[in-house]
């Protein structure tokens, strides 16, 4: 019961992950499949902010009379990932919008019967 | 005074030429500049080698935060030895590109594919020259991305959604490796690859860190296409200008293969990667499989850009099958292979890429009765398939002799048969395009007269295939570099 | 000059010879000058090479080091000395006849061909000089490109077809057994270079090194014992000249000097005989005697006949190298120059018969004798001198391949050598003796068939006389051969 509970965040992030990479699999839509990449890439940065967390501590800024703080440096990292994830979305965005203009459709399928291309 | 910056150097150089390429928007300034940049790239990557054979480990902090708070590049044999290859292939496919892009990329965003170009060059090289495990991510990723781009400037549309599936593929790829360094960070609190080495023995047995090695694996594996992960590869190779299949080829998947190197051995340690984790036959399989499924598809494939493709995935498999030794001569293997196919594929896909120029398309029809209209071409083509076979004076025999002889050092002899067995099929499919180049008759519609390929597209190609020969005869510089880098990789780790 | 300069300029020779013929392509004399010419410097410089080396002398050459503890190395010994001798000369000699035979052949692309023929005999060179097996293995894969362009030169699809077959054949064996036995032995001996009485000796149990023996038997395809034979017909598709030198001369007589070379140097003569997988080997060598002659028979077309022909005595000389005796080594190598220089005059006088007449097949030649005296007379001759009579020289080598069996206690196969001097007599001597005696079909007196170009019958002629002066002339060979078995005085 305690792993269940007590590791609540990673039920979260493996749900997520788990969540993200059907939707990327599954989902013909080219768009929709970038929104499971970024569920995906959000169960990430949730993994690694709420492993930052210390029970008991603070937010990471310094304050007079607070000894026990979390640690900052996920949330550093994970600042960086989410703006590594905000251009791969953007880019991803954009390769669709061609697409769309070359095979007037954001379809898997659809584009597939066109010239087998995935 | 520069000496001391030389290992950020590598990485600023091209990072800010990107946006002097973009903001002068003039191609000829652009590609000049980008010409520069990796010219003195080159420079840079031979002063490194050169320094870290003389002193041992360059250690570099950057902006002067010391380690293992501050971020810190760490140059030694394997990753001097990287730098040179890639700064070198990248060198010699610009020379290549001046004339090639011309053909394949809109005139208009001719200034953002060398931006881009210069960023992608960036990233590689920041990932060879960083030793923190984040700092590789991010450069992983500006990388990764740029590569998504240069492929998606093609003016076919199938590059768009080649891009699209890489992009996935690799983004996915590289949030497993952030996973792993995730809960690797977890178990030791530090980020830095020499801290996480010295911690690391401590807290193996721990679940968690084998998850970590498992998503690392896994992670890498997709960006070397490792079999069953390469599905990205033979679109993005095939639908992509030439000069991005000729820098992508030889470059990408050698990054990647280092930063499996990188950690491996490295920072989990030949003991714990191989001893406890089962994977040294998990390796050999898919090594095995990369081999001959990239070896037999390759032989039936009419677009030859998608021909190299799936040859390199069966190259790749040799250097995995190396790794999978983890032993000195196994690892010289897989390290000289990682040089040896980069000339051998920049190579082959730069003649390809003349014919391209040419002709628009690279398919067997085209090929046909190629060897009298474009005779130094297809004889370009021709060489670069004999290394690429494994005859004696060129480099790929070399990679072979260290294979076989890693495996025999094993004992494991059908290895052995299995590497030259591979090397035939290889044979195979080399023959059936120098068959169509010189012996059958072009077709009707193609025997307009358009003759041989630019002299500023041929010398590239061919200072890539004479270096093909030279390494293959004269190989101290590759041999050594790679048996000192093999010892330091196994020497570090237990 | 001295030895190592000698050894040098025997080397580059050929390659220097190719890339100037190759410059020279716009003028025909030009290039067929230079080839004559390099033929011959080629020629000389060996001769200057060659009492140093009856004198027991080593000239050394190292080329280039390819991976640590192992280079490219070149040096001379007596078995060298014989096949690079044997090559050079019989280069000079093709050089003439190809210039008659291409020239009334109207054959195209001569540059092509005359540069790759150069480069094949630079690749010969390499391996007749080479010091150790890396070496020779490097030179024996470039004679196979080297000669790919010459197999194919007419480019029409029987040549493209019979091309994958030749290079098929040739390639697989060697990268998927030789190379691996290449390894393989050096990861057993620690090296590669050429040590009197073997270097293989105590590294490894009987069994595995008699597997390491079959996998060289095996992987040297050149020497085309059965089943690896069939690209020595496919071959025959090139034009004559090519056929003569390069598949009468040099590429089959590498692969047996090759095979020569692992028996004496890297395994040696006593552990070849110790071995249990020699005999089995023998076998394989014997039923390739009999079973070419036996094909060769069946052949019509006189270049097939030929080939099967040759794959036949290559046997004999894989059999007596297999004998691990003196004599059977002896005999083996003395068979190399005497089929040599047999094989080349019936391939030269096939050659002419058919840039002369059109003529392929032998059941076409009835009566050819009295319109092409000449050329079917040396065909005779040669015919003598595989068969095994006097006065050819051929006699020599089988005499002492007999004596080898009958040392090694091999009865058997003394009954299959004599078996296949049978039946070679059936296959040959019938050609010229139906084509003097029998009468002519009627389109050949009307056609008023002449005798061959002049240089042709230069080139026939001298290789004819060669066989009857191998017959005279035989004992600086002898000594020769002599000094490669353990007893003779080498060094």
């Amino acid at each position: 019961m305690s792993v269940l509970i007590g590791h609540y965040n990673y039920w979260i992030v493996i749900f997520l992950m788990m969540a993200g990479l059907y939707v990327v699999i599954a989902q013909g839509n080219l768009v929709k499949k970038i929104v499971g990449l970024n569920i995906f890439q959000a169960s990430v940065f949730i993994l690694f902010i709420s492993m930052g967390k210390i029970e008991g501590g603070t937010a990471p800024i310094v304050k007079e009379g607070m000894s026990l703080y979390s640690n900052p440096l996920p949330h550093v990292l994970i600042l960086t990932a989410i703006v590594v994830g905000v251009a791969t979305t953007a880019l991803a965005l954009a390769l669709v919008v061609r697409i769309n203009e070359a095979y007037r459709s954001v379809e898997e399928d659809e584009i597939h019967e066109q010239d087998q291309s995935f | 005074m520069i000496t001391q910056h030389l290992p950020v150097l590598q990485v600023i150089v091209p990072l800010l030429t990107a946006p002097l390429c973009l903001l002068a928007q003039n191609r000829r300034f652009a590609w000049g500049a980008s010409l520069a940049a990796s010219g003195t790239a080159f420079l840079i990557a031979a002063l490194l080698l050169a320094q870290t054979l003389e002193q041992g480990i360059i250690s570099y902090e950057l902006g002067g935060w010391s380690t293992p708070w501050g971020i810190e590049y760490r140059v030694d044999t394997v990753n001097a030895f990287v730098l040179l290859i890639v700064t070198a292939i990248s060198s010699a496919v610009l020379v290549f590109a001046q004339r090639s892009v011309t053909r394949e990329i809109l005139s208009t965003r001719i200034p953002v594919f060398y931006a881009v170009y210069m960023l992608c060059l960036a990233g590689l090289l920041g990932i060879a020259v960083t030793g923190d495990v984040f700092n590789l991510f991010v450069f992983m990723e500006i990388s990764a991305l740029s590569s998504y781009t240069l492929i998606a400037l093609s003016e076919q549309r199938r590059a768009l959604t080649a891009a699209y599936q890489y992009l996935f593929m690799g983004t996915i790829g590289a949030t497993f490796i952030l996973i792993g360094i995730g809960l690797l960070y977890m178990m030791t609190g530090t980020l830095n690859m020499h801290d996480l080495s010295q911690r690391l023995p401590a807290v193996t047995a721990t679940r968690t860190v084998e998850t970590a090695f498992a998503f690392l694996t896994v992670g890498i594996s997709i960006k070397i296409a490792l079999v069953p992960l390469h599905l990205w590869l033979p679109n993005a190779y095939a639908y992509a200008p030439s000069v991005v299949s000729a820098f992508i080829a030889a470059t990408a998947t050698k990054v990647a293969f280092y930063v499996l190197l990188r950690f491996l051995f490295t920072i989990f340690g030949v003991s714990f990667a191989f001893k406890t984790m089962p994977l040294n036959l998990i390796f050999i399989v898919l090594a095995l499989a990369a081999m001959f499924a990239g070896s037999i598809a390759a032989i039936f494939q009419d677009n030859i850009k998608r021909l190299l493709a799936y040859s390199s995935i069966a190259q790749i498999g040799y250097m995995i099958l190396g790794i999978s030794f983890a032993s000195v001569t196994g690892l010289t293997a897989a390290i000289l292979h990682l040089f040896n196919h980069a000339l051998m594929k920049g190579a082959l896909f730069l003649a390809l890429g003349c014919v391209v120029y040419r002709l628009g398309m690279a398919n067997m029809k085209q090929m046909r009765g190629l060897g009298r209209r474009m005779p130094w071409t297809m004889a370009a083509f021709a060489l670069g398939g004999l290394s690429l076979i494994g005859v004696p004076l060129t480099v790929g025999f070399i990679s072979k002799w260290y294979l076989v002889a890693g495996a025999l050092e094993r004992g494991w002899w059908p290895l052995a048969v299995a590497v030259l067995v591979a090397s035939l099929l290889s044979l195979v499919y080399v023959w059936r395009v120098i068959e169509a180049a010189y012996f059958q008759a072009p077709l009707p519609a193609h025997n307009d007269e358009t003759g041989e390929a630019p002299l500023s597209m041929l010398l590239p190609t061919w200072a890539l295939i004479l270096a093909n020969f030279y390494f293959g005869i004269d190989t101290s510089l590759t041999v050594g570099v790679a048996s000192s880098a093999a010892q330091q990789l196994l020497g570090v780790s237990e | 000059m001295s030895a190592s300069t000698a050894l040098s300029l025997a080397f580059w020779t050929p390659l220097a010879g190719a890339l100037l013929i190759a410059l020279n392509g716009r003028y025909p004399a030009v290039r067929e000058a230079l080839t004559l010419i390099t033929a011959s410097l080629l020629f000389a410089s060996l001769v200057t090479l060659a009492p140093a080396v009856f004198n027991g002398a080593h000239p050394d050459l190292t080329l280039a080091t390819l991976l640590p503890g192992l280079s490219l190395h070149l040096t001379l010994e007596p078995l060298g000395l014989m096949f690079a001798l044997l090559a050079s000369l019989l280069w000079i000699v093709t050089s003439v006849y190809s210039i008659g035979y291409m020239r009334a052949g109207n054959e195209t692309r001569l540059t092509r061909f005359y540069t790759c023929f150069a480069l094949s005999l630079w690749a010969t060179m390499g391996m007749a000089l080479a010091g150790n097996l890396l070496t020779l293995f490097a030179f024996y894969e470039l004679l196979t490109l080297c000669t790919y362009p010459l197999v194919t030169h007419s480019g029409s699809e029987q040549a493209r077809n019979s091309g994958r077959l030749y290079l098929g054949l040739l390639l697989a064996p060697s990268i998927g057994l030789l190379l691996f036995a290449l390894i393989w032995t050096w990861q057993l001996a620690g090296t590669l270079d050429f040590v009197d009485g073997g270097s293989l000796r105590g590294t490894a149990s009987a069994t595995l090194l008699g597997m390491l023996f079959v996998l060289y038997a095996f992987g040297i395809s050149k020497a085309a014992l059965m089943p690896l034979h069939r690209w020595l017909p496919a071959a025959m598709v090139a034009p004559t000249p090519v056929s003569a030198l390069l598949h009468a001369v040099a590429v089959v007589k590498g692969g047996v000097f090759f095979i020569l070379k692992v028996t004496l140097y890297v395994f040696g003569i006593d552990l070849v005989a110790e071995l249990q997988t020699t005999q089995w080997l023998l076998y394989v060598a014997a039923a390739t005697i009999l079973l070419a002659s036996l094909v060769a028979l069946s052949q019509d077309n006189l270049k097939a006949r030929l080939a099967y022909s040759t794959i036949s005595q290559l046997g004999y000389i894989v059999l007596g190298t297999f004998l691990a005796t003196s004599s059977g080594v002896i005999g083996g190598t003395l068979h190399m120059i005497m089929h040599a220089f047999g094989k080349i005059t019936l391939f030269f006088c096939a050659g002419a018969i058919l840039v002369t007449t059109g003529k392929t097949a032998v059941s076409e030649m009835h009566g050819l004798g009295r319109h092409m005296p000449f050329t079917m007379s040396a065909f005779f001759i040669g015919s003598l001198s595989i068969i095994g009579l006097p006065p050819a020289g051929g006699i020599w080598s089988k005499w002492f391949l007999m004596l080898g069996t009958l040392e090694a206690g091999q009865q058997a196969l003394l009954a299959v050598l004599m078996a296949s001097s049978l039946l070679s007599a059936f296959y040959l001597l019938t050609i010229p003796l139906r084509g003097f005696f029998y009468p002519s079909p009627t389109d050949m007196a009307g056609a008023g068939v002449r005798e061959a170009p002049p240089a042709c019958l230069l080139a026939v002629g001298a290789t004819a006389l060669g066989c009857v002066g191998l017959f005279f002339y035989a004992d600086s060979l002898y000594t020769l051969a002599r000094l490669l078995v353990p007893g003779g005085s080498h060094g």
